[in-house]
């Protein structure tokens, strides 16, 4: 698995969109996974979530995260919150300086991780009363946890904010 | 410091932090790490037992240690410790540590694994949800094994929590993605399907992820689930926008359980069931009709997450390709967010408009919007978003636009920021467009020069190939292509490319513009060698062929090009090259006669009509348009290898102006061959087989040997199964049998049977004569042996084999005991149901034996193989979904059923047998190509077995549907 997104010769592998069915045929050779990574960036590319669905050496995860901020960063706010990448893409947001990336096979419906990204960004800022970037390093073991209550195994757990924070919350009193 | 004040937080974490953000440089920042590595060592070896507290801070610490870059080798003792701690904040930074930085090799596995079991058995929901959490995160093979039998219990058991179950279901989807043979879902199936039916939306939410992914590998054992989730779908589709309450984003009801069902329901055709494909229909109708109306709130959030659904929905649209008003609806919304200001959502319609463009109901409706589209490519900022609007002027390309369309990218590419990559295959499919729809040749010529000038470095060699092809085999056009490019060539810089493609054609067609004195014989030499210092090696050797060429076509040339020829810098050229042909033409060009000239320097004959090559090299790339991937390369030697007329491309050409020349990989101009290309037959209209060259060379005791096996040409409708024969003619001694062949043996199409996966065997036995078949297929050629045995002792007279498209006789007599050799050469001219009739007539004693067998030439043994991905073949298939492309049949087992025989019987079948394809491993998927003459006719198939009720469901798919129908017989007897 580690080098499906970085090798070619896996591309078919790693690509096989999730609707190639046909009329009576019902087919597909691999088990697509959504979500292959979320990373936060800062402008100046510091990381501040890294969070992987997939196994990658740490090499690798290096190089993916500079690649990710080259991207993202040269993008204006009249481009798309697109952007193709590798094989995969990359849909991002830009809130204050730092870019909430998430990364997802090409056939992976866009607009619904843009707003997955927000959804997300609305918990954080509930939880931290009006999020910034330091709360996200000094409680960087906390981020996690959001994280793991709404995504898991690079899929979407929950999406109602309201029964997030009630467990955030229930969470923060034990 | 704000954070730091909020909740629980670890003082001297927040103190550590803020050390290392104060460090005013990478050392300091090294230096500060080694101290409180050193510390928190420290402690972890000191005497005294340090609390839950202190552990979970220093383990934290090395976790924010780690995260900055560093490594961390100790710690991993203390983070599995906490794992059983009572307190969930310590618990939570052990699950953390080993989450992030646990190799799943460690030697701590066992322990955590124990730790994990300890959670899952505590009823504790939120210690069954870190536990969860850690296996979903590591998803190791041990963890699978340790675990995946007993999370899907969890899942499904009725006093689990809902959080806890939300977790249970994607921790066992990733075990299942990591470790499918140790997920068993048997009896849980039913169980996880109606997950779907489930009060909580959030573990509706979570199980959907999993059902998806099940679905994919078993869709039958799943497909309760349709049902399932179109009636979901339809509660949450009818909602209002507050019923949901805390599925209720900006006013959307769930919109990501929405679209998540909706991509569940792609994994299966259309409901059959009336009433749920009813249901479904009105629930997209819905979802169309909610995109006019007027929004419920200016926030993006909304309309963003309304359109998540609409785009999910439009996909399913596509994918059932069934329904004309709703693509055509869903083409029309598209059609407005085109012009929408958001651009997002201009190139998500581009994108999926892309998709429309394929299906037949909308391909129309698409190519209203071209106007639109072409104004994307022009103005758009975003360079993803010019592309997709590229991508969609290619799809939307038909005879009707292509002019417009291809005039269009090109001016595009003109202004184009070039990303390497995508432009070569955007230069790729412009030269598609052109030939693809190529009304004139003149257009297409034009078009291909621009491309060229426009974007050379992009252009491959293909490209120019095939515009030589075409200019040399459409003489109507010569005369412009050398007007074209040799205006072309006026550019003071021009590519390479087009340096190439003018020495070609001027070389071979310089003569039809020589007249108009601009463009005499001397100017269009000067103009040429103007670029010779320029150019590579390559293209100077073709400039040197070209320059050989101008001395036939032009005698007044002569003096010139010899001076040139004769100087240094050629005739002692540094590479070999370049040199040998300086040195040949010189000499070629001051001995030969002018007749000799003119014949060595003959214009190029036609290249044969085949598939374009850029085409191929698509196809290569990109796996979509028809199957043909077989190596190019191969074809071309082989077809010149067994027809005597290869293809060649112009870099291919024989050099023969001198037999010592060294045959060059390089580009060369001169193609001029020995003999001229044997000529095909012509290929008469359904004729099957020209060209069955029979060859009799007795074996064993028969004397004669007739070896100048020569050629005969000669059609017959293969319709006419009616054995009214052309007999070769026998030797005048042997007067042949005057009657008419018998009818064929009643067992013939048994017989015939017997080859279709085979070509060696005995193909018919009695008592008194052996055939036997040994025979060989490449491409759309073949070659077969009979051999025919006497078994008696006797002779054989007057013995003739007639085939009912022709033959020349064999051997007339066979002698007791003897064999007889008789040599078929096979060309498929095109596709054919009906096998070949061989008569055989001979005098066994006084009684004549008169026998007609069918000849084992079948379809399929024109098969090229064909390997492709899963999604090529997906594809592949949906493109060929028009009903009669497609052939099936459900037939009893006639054989064995067993694996291996199957698999043998595919293979001999002469198509590849893929692997990975169908998500079902007892079903086989074959792709091939069956080369004809005329065409290549791409063919899938797909074998279901079924074991018990030994069954077979055999499904062909073919570009032509003849052969479709005419394999599925074929292949229906064989298993």
């Amino acid at each position: 698995m580690a080098d499906v997104l970085l090798s070619d010769s896996q591309k078919a592998e790693s690509l096989s969109p999730p609707s190639a069915v046909t009329g009576g045929l019902d087919m597909n050779s691999s088990l697509g996974q959504s979500i292959r990574f979320i990373l936060i960036q800062n402008r100046a590319g510091k990381t501040r979530l890294a969070k992987w669905y997939m196994q990658f050496d740490d090499d690798e995860k290096q190089k993916l995260i500079e690649e990710v901020h080259a991207v993202v960063t040269v993008r204006d706010a009249k481009h798309t919150n697109f952007v193709e990448f590798r094989n995969f893409k990359i849909i991002y947001r830009r809130y204050a300086g730092l870019y909430f990336c998430i990364c997802v096979d090409v056939t992976d419906n866009n607009l619904a991780y843009l707003e997955a990204i927000h959804n997300f960004v609305e918990v954080l800022n509930e939880y931290f009363h009006n999020v910034c970037e330091l709360d996200l390093v000094f409680n960087f073991y906390k981020v996690y946890t959001v994280v793991d209550e709404m995504f898991l195994a690079g899929e979407i757990r929950e999406t109602s904010q309201t029964k997030v924070l009630k467990q955030l919350l229930m969470l923060q009193s034990l | 410091m704000p954070a730091v004040s909020k909740g629980d937080g670890m003082r001297g974490l927040a103190v550590f932090i803020s050390d290392i953000r104060n460090c005013k440089s990478k050392e300091a920042e090294i230096k500060r790490i080694n101290k409180e590595l050193a510390n928190i060592r420290s402690k972890f070896k000191g005497d005294k037992a340090l609390d839950g507290y202190s552990k979970k801070k220093y383990v934290c610490k090395l976790l924010f240690i780690f995260l900055l870059g560093h490594d961390i080798d100790f710690g991993h003792m203390e983070a599995v410790n906490l794992l059983s701690s009572n307190k969930y904040t310590e618990k939570q930074i052990g699950y953390l540590f080993i989450s992030v930085l646990v190799n799943s090799n460690s030697e701590l596995i066992r322990l955590i694994n124990n730790a994990i079991k300890n959670d899952l058995s505590s009823r504790n929901p939120t210690f069954m949800c870190l536990a969860l959490h850690c296996i979903a995160n590591v998803g190791s093979r041990e963890m699978a094994e340790a675990f995946a039998s007993e999370i899907p219990r969890i899942l499904v058991a009725g006093d689990t929590m809902d959080s806890v179950k939300q977790s249970a279901a994607l921790c066992l989807l990733r075990l299942y993605k990591t470790s499918p043979d140790l997920v068993l879902m048997g009896e849980w199936t039913s169980r996880v399907v109606h997950l779907l039916n489930d009060q909580h939306m959030g573990v509706v939410t979570a199980a959907i992820s999993l059902i998806t992914c099940l679905s994919q590998k078993n869709p039958d054992e799943f497909k309760t689930c349709v049902s399932l989730a179109v009636s979901r779908l339809s509660r949450i589709v009818s909602s209002a926008s507050t019923d949901l309450q805390d599925y209720t984003y900006y006013f959307v009801p769930a919109p990501w359980l929405s679209c998540k069902l909706l991509r569940l329901l792609q994994c299966y055709p259309p409901p059959e069931d009336g009433a749920v494909k009813g249901r479904l229909v009105e629930c997209l109708e819905t979802i169309l009709n909610k995109a006019q109306e007027p929004p419920k709130s200016k926030k993006v959030q909304h309309s963003n997450a309304k359109n998540a659904i609409l785009f999910e929905a439009i996909s399913l649209i596509i994918h059932y390709d069934s329904e004309p008003n709703l693509l055509v609806r869903a083409c029309n919304q598209l059609g407005q967010f085109l012009q929408h200001r958001e651009t997002n959502l201009r190139y998500l319609a581009l994108e999926s408009m892309c998709t429309l463009a394929s299906s037949e109901f909308s391909h129309e409706a698409v190519k209203t919007h071209i106007e639109t589209v072409i104004n994307a490519l022009k103005t758009e900022r975003d360079v993803s978003v010019r592309q997709r609007a590229a991508d969609l002027l290619y799809a939307m390309c038909d005879r009707s636009n292509a002019k417009q369309i291809v005039a269009e990218m090109l001016s595009y590419l003109e202004t184009a920021d070039y990303s390497i990559r995508e432009e070569m295959v955007r230069v790729l499919k412009v030269a598609i467009l052109a030939e693809k729809y190529a009304v004139d040749y003149s257009w297409y010529v034009d078009t291909i020069l621009n491309l060229i000038r426009i974007a050379g470095d992009y252009v491959s060699e293909e490209v120019w190939y095939r515009v030589i092809q075409i200019v040399i085999n459409r003489d109507d056009v010569q005369g412009y292509a050398a007007k074209t490019v040799f205006e072309a060539l006026q550019a003071p810089a021009c590519h390479e490319n087009m340096v190439k493609v003018g020495g070609y054609i001027l070389g071979e067609f310089g003569n039809l513009i020589a007249g108009d004195p601009r463009s005499s014989p001397l100017v269009q030499f000067n103009l040429l060698h103007s670029k010779f210092h320029l150019c590579s090696v390559p293209t100077r050797a073709l400039l040197l062929s070209a320059y050989i060429k101008f001395i036939n076509l032009f005698p007044e040339t002569k003096a010139t090009i010899q001076e040139v020829l004769r100087c240094d810098s050629q005739i002692r050229n540094s590479d070999v090259e370049l040199q040998q042909r300086a040195v040949e033409y010189l000499k070629l060009s001051s001995i030969a006669s002018t007749d000799v000239l003119a014949t060595v320097l003959e214009e190029m004959p036609p290249f044969p009509e085949r598939e374009s090559s850029i085409l191929a090299k698509l196809k290569k790339k990109k796996g979509p348009g028809a199957v043909s991937v077989t190596e190019l390369e191969d074809s071309k030697r082989e077809s010149s290898e067994l027809n005597g007329a290869g293809e060649r491309g112009p870099d291919q050409s024989v050099m023969a102006a001198s037999n010592a020349s060294t045959p060059s990989p390089s580009a060369d101009l001169l193609g001029i061959r020995s003999a001229a290309p044997v000529s095909t037959a012509p290929a008469g209209a359904g004729s099957l087989l020209v060209d069955v060259f029979s060859e009799a060379g007795p074996t064993a005791s028969s004397g004669a040997v007739n070896d100048d096996g020569f050629l005969r040409d000669l059609e017959q409708p293969p319709e006419t199964s009616d054995p009214l024969l052309v007999e070769g003619s026998g030797d005048s001694d042997s007067a042949p049998p005057s009657e008419d062949p018998a009818p064929p043996l009643s067992e013939a199409e048994e017989l015939l049977n017997k080859f279709v996966c085979k070509n060696n065997g005995v193909l018919f036995e009695n008592q008194l004569l052996q055939i036997g078949i040994k025979s060989e297929y490449r491409q759309n050629l073949g070659r077969m042996y009979l051999f025919y045995g006497n078994k008696t002792s006797v002779q054989f007279a007057s013995f003739t084999t007639t085939l009912n498209v022709q033959s020349k006789p064999v051997e007339p007599l066979v002698e007791g005991g003897a064999q007889i050799q008789q040599v078929l050469n096979i060309e498929c001219l095109t596709d054919f149901s009906d096998a070949p009739l061989l008569n055989i007539k001979f005098r066994y004693g006084g009684a004549l034996q008169n026998l007609t067998l069918k000849l084992p030439v079948t379809i399929n043994k024109f098969f090229q193989p064909t390997e492709m991905a899963s999604q090529d073949f997906f594809q592949r298939w949906k493109q060929l979904s028009q009903p009669q492309q497609e052939a099936q049949k459900i037939f009893k087992a006639n054989h064995s059923m067993d694996t291996e025989v199957i698999k043998a019987k595919l293979l001999g079948l002469g198509m590849a047998l893929l692997d990975n394809v169908d998500p079902n491993p007892e079903n086989y998927v074959c792709a091939g190509v069956i080369q004809t003459k005329s065409q290549q006719v791409g063919c899938l198939l797909r074998l279901e077995p079924n074991a018990q009720a030994q069954m077979y469901r055999l499904t062909l798919r073919c570009s032509k549907d003849s052969v479709s129908k005419r394999l599925c017989e074929l292949l229906a007897q064989q298993f």
